[in-house]
């Protein structure tokens, strides 16, 4: 062995030695988890309105105390939030957080499977925990939204996730959906070429099929009860469609225009669906009072969207979620973002606050009562003893944008308060080498 | 019969919307410029800002708008957008810079009364990123009513042309044309190779100006090209260059050619890595017009931050926000306001990237980007302030012109309701493309690249 060997050698051994210590060094903080007491702070907790100077006690992953005279457990890591405030983590509606990483590269496209009909095709399944959207839109005080399947007439389930965990066992937050994209009536925007006759058939033949679909489901639903789920062959669909028949499982349905939001009201009462979800609602101030007679609860947005029409009031968007509101419907809100604008979900709920909706009810349709549309009240969307411990603490309403989420917490994870972009900032905002 | 309607509504605006002498009372006067100014009125006359400053008593037959308890700003001006133009993309060469958006103005376009409710009052309308060196574009006032598609175009806002890098040029002439450019090697390629033909042109047309006058002169002139003589325009600084551009590898490409053309002028389009290139950029002069938080669109956007603003600013990087689409344009104040959240910037900071300093980058900024007596009356009045999320725009002046109130705005806009209209003809969100940049050359995108 070579003078030049051995040194080449030696310099590999001390790059082994000092690797796993650089390794430590350049890891990501991870999220902690421990009994926390956040003190001195103005607790909203959306629910039993706002206390002042008050302290939330976390442990186990659960909100254990609120209030102004909380007993703080020794060995509880204190977090002194004076002149800060409490909030629930706000929920999304529908995203495609976990599905989706870049637009233009099919690649890293999981919401859109090959079928018209495939409600067997779970979100939970495809979801990345570790895209690099997630901790960009957690960091905002997003914690929660729900990733939808997308593509043709029923594309799959949706799933309501946490923004934490390294499986989907570990995010999933209590709800699926089945996603039902309505048939549209109508042409899909100025680039849509086919004539009306085209337009007409192709609808009708989408209404034959999904009419077809439903019926094969009840007779599926039939014929399982009749055998006790015995017997049957495989048939993926109407498994899947199986709970939703059975008023186990929500059906999510997502509709637009007037007409179809019409068309779909009709559909579902007509079939007596038992959990209906209706998702979209750009026109949903045109059916108001017949979504509210329905009882139908919405999700809705974008709110920072165009008006549906050319000639409607240049606003309508900004302030259908407090007129749908306003008529009695029950309104959560989403950004429908695909990927990584989900952090976007106050300021569309500022919007529909400053444009109708009004501050308190705009917070309520991102916290609370986007928990009770998915069945999740028990845990999610207001700051009370026993639910989980999802929150976040900011310096100012969380709808201002010069607002900052100071800390966040998803069931009981202290979250660092880190993502790409806040690492691109720290390393470039003074640069080395510089000038 | 949309079409018909919506004239009907012009006119009835057109109406109600005639030029008048306006005094704005008692607001709070965000100048941008010269700080703000508390319960302060703003005197327009004959279309400018004719003063400013406390209890002016209005002249006779002047309006009054009482701006108590409300925000006075300076009109948005947005850097990026292609709103108002029939035509985007000329996408049949890498270099198009014959070809001028300012050709398919369209004053009809909703759209530009919809930026109106959003505060806006000039907007930059631009070519498509679909070729290396684009088409020239246009500044325009959103005087929404007027009919005559050159009344849009603002007097005295200098020329500039749109140029881009990156993923755009390259998939669309080295993808689907299989020619130059296929990569950014190619992109810088191009740019030389046609600065260096119009140098070329240019200088055979000074040779001949100068030898004709020689007596007994035989010579024939060169041919004529309007491309070259359109890129000679750039080289000479009278084009102002807006390049689109993501990565900052071909920021800085693009700053090594215009140092070696001896341009000094230009204007970094969404620059999404601006922030890697900060003090190059500051260095050379260079500006920056940006999204706020738009990312993760394609690849070369996968690694953005949306602090690229603030940091582009802290390192004197004059940097403006802007919108490239129809919906984000109407909230331009709310877009710099995130600069807020991410980077911290000051009120002033914030309000200057949608004003003054846009106003900068189209080389308006002694015509408008601020409240200051001797400007165009482009003024905005808010609700409660623009950077807050509850600031409503109320009332939108345009040259002094009223162009959006939001107490008189109309419901329903139509004049006439077709009652035959069976099919629909409403958009959505999901129907919405993310980079308008790209229109007119995206229907053969899709079939190419398979990419919605």
């Amino acid at each position: 062995m070579t003078n030049r060997h051995m040194k080449r050698l030696m310099f590999l051994l001390i790059l082994f030695l000092i690797l796993p210590v650089v390794a430590g060094y350049s890891q990501s903080p991870k999220a902690k988890h421990g009994t926390f007491a956040l003190t001195n702070a103005t607790i909203e907790t959306v629910t039993k309105g706002v206390i002042q100077n008050g302290t939330v006690l976390i442990s186990d992953g659960k909100i254990q105390a609120v209030g102004t005279s909380v007993a703080i457990p020794e060995g509880a890591e204190i977090i002194d939030c004076k002149g800060l405030w409490i909030y629930p983590g706000m929920i999304d509606g529908s995203t495609k957080v976990g599905l989706s990483e870049i637009e233009a590269d099919p690649r890293t496209r999981d919401f859109n499977e090959v079928g018209d009909v495939i409600p067997q095709m779970k979100a939970l399944t495809a979801i990345n925990p570790n895209s690099a959207h997630i901790p960009v839109t957690r960091i905002s005080g997003v914690t929660t939204v729900i990733a939808t399947p997308d593509g043709d007439i029923i594309p799959g389930t949706a799933a309501l996730i946490n923004l934490h965990g390294y499986t989907p066992d570990q995010m999933f937050a209590g709800f699926e959906g089945v996603v039902l994209n309505f048939p549209k009536s109508g042409r899909r925007g100025n680039n849509d070429k086919r004539t009306d006759d085209e337009i007409k058939k192709e609808y009708e033949k989408k209404i034959e099929k999904l009419n077809d679909v439903w019926e094969k489901a009840v007779q599926y639903h039939k014929l399982d009860s009749a055998t006790k789920s015995t017997g049957l062959t495989y048939y993926p669909e109407m498994q899947a469609l199986l709970p939703v028949v059975r008023g186990e499982r929500a059906m999510v349905v997502y509709a637009n225009a007037e007409k179809d939001i019409r068309a779909a009201l009709k559909w579902v009462s007509d079939r007596k669906i038992k959990k209906i979800i209706f998702s979209g609602v750009a026109e949903g101030w045109r059916v108001a009072e017949e979504l509210a007679k329905a009882n139908i609860p919405v999700i809705a947005g974008p709110v920072l969207a165009m008006p549906s029409r050319e000639y409607d009031r240049y606003d309508k968007a900004y302030a259908n979620p407090g007129l749908m509101k306003k008529a009695g419907v029950k309104v959560c809100l989403a950004t429908y973002e695909d990927r990584g604008n989900v952090r976007n979900l106050p300021y569309h709920a500022g919007f529909a606050a400053a444009y109708g909706l009004g501050k308190e009810e705009a917070l309520k349709a991102v916290t609370i009562v986007a928990a009770e549309i998915f069945g999740v009240q028990d845990k999610l969307g207001s700051i009370e003893v026993g639910k989980n411990a999802t929150l976040f603490v900011s310096d100012g309403d969380p709808f201002e944008t010069k607002t900052n989420i100071r800390h966040v917490f998803i069931n009981g994870w202290n979250m660092p308060m880190i993502s790409r972009q806040t690492e691109l900032y720290d390393e470039f905002l003074k640069r080395e080498p510089g000038k | 019969m949309r079409k018909i309607a919506l004239i009907g509504f012009i006119t009835c605006l057109v109406f109600y919307s005639r030029a008048q002498n306006l005094l704005i009372k008692n607001g709070t006067v965000l100048t941008v410029t010269k700080g703000i100014l508390e319960n302060t009125d703003v005197l327009v006359k004959d279309g400018k800002i004719s003063q400013v400053g406390k209890n002016i008593t209005a002249p006779a037959g002047y309006r009054t708008i009482d701006a108590t308890g409300k925000f006075v700003m300076p009109g948005i001006i947005d850097a990026h957008s292609h709103q108002g133009i029939d035509a985007i993309n000329e996408w049949t060469n890498p270099v198009t810079a014959e070809v001028a958006v300012g050709d398919a103005l369209n004053p009809f376009q909703i759209s530009l009364y919809r930026a109106l409710g959003g505060g806006v009052t000039t907007i930059h309308t631009m070519h498509g990123s679909a070729n290396a060196i684009g088409g020239q574009c246009e500044t325009i006032k959103l005087r929404y009513g007027v009919k005559n598609p050159e009344e849009l175009i603002m007097n005295g806002a200098p020329r500039t042309i749109k140029f881009a890098l990156g993923e755009n040029p390259t998939r669309v002439h080295g993808g689907g044309n299989a020619i130059v450019p296929r990569t950014r090697m190619g992109v810088e390629f191009v740019m030389r190779e046609a600065f260096s033909k119009a140098r070329e042109y240019a200088a055979a047309w000074d040779t001949y100006n100068k030898n004709k006058l020689q007596k007994g002169f035989r010579g024939a002139p060169p041919e004529y090209n309007y491309r070259l003589e359109t890129l000679a325009e750039v080289l000479k600084g009278n084009i102002m260059i807006h390049c689109h551009s993501y990565r900052a590898d071909e920021i800085y490409m693009m700053l090594n050619v215009c140092k070696d053309f001896g341009i000094k002028k230009i204007v970094f389009q969404h620059v999404n890595e601006g922030f890697k290139v900060a003090p190059e950029l500051a260095a050379y002069g260079a500006m920056a017009s940006v999204f706020s938080d738009w990312w993760a669109y394609k690849f070369e956007v996968y690694y953005s931050t949306a602090y690229n603003a603030a940091i582009l600013t802290r390192n004197g990087v004059t940097t403006s926000i802007n919108s490239d689409d129809g919906e984000l344009m109407r909230h331009l104040y709310h877009e710099a306001a995130k600069t807020q959240k991410y980077g911290g910037l000051t009120d002033e900071e914030a309000l200057a990237l949608i004003t003054i300093n846009p106003a900068k980058q189209l080389g308006i900024e002694n015509q408008v980007g601020s409240i200051e007596a001797g400007k165009d009356a482009d003024i905005v009045i808010f609700s409660a302030h623009p950077l807050s999320i509850y600031g409503v725009p109320m009332v939108t002046i345009v040259d002094g012109v009223v162009r959006f109130d939001r107490e008189k705005d109309p419901d329903d806009m139509r004049i006439y309701v077709d009652p035959k209209e069976e099919i629909d003809m409403a958009t959505f969100t999901e129907d919405h493309d993310h980079e308008s940049c790209m229109q007119g050359a995206a229907d053969m995108f899709t079939k190419l690249f398979e990419t919605n």
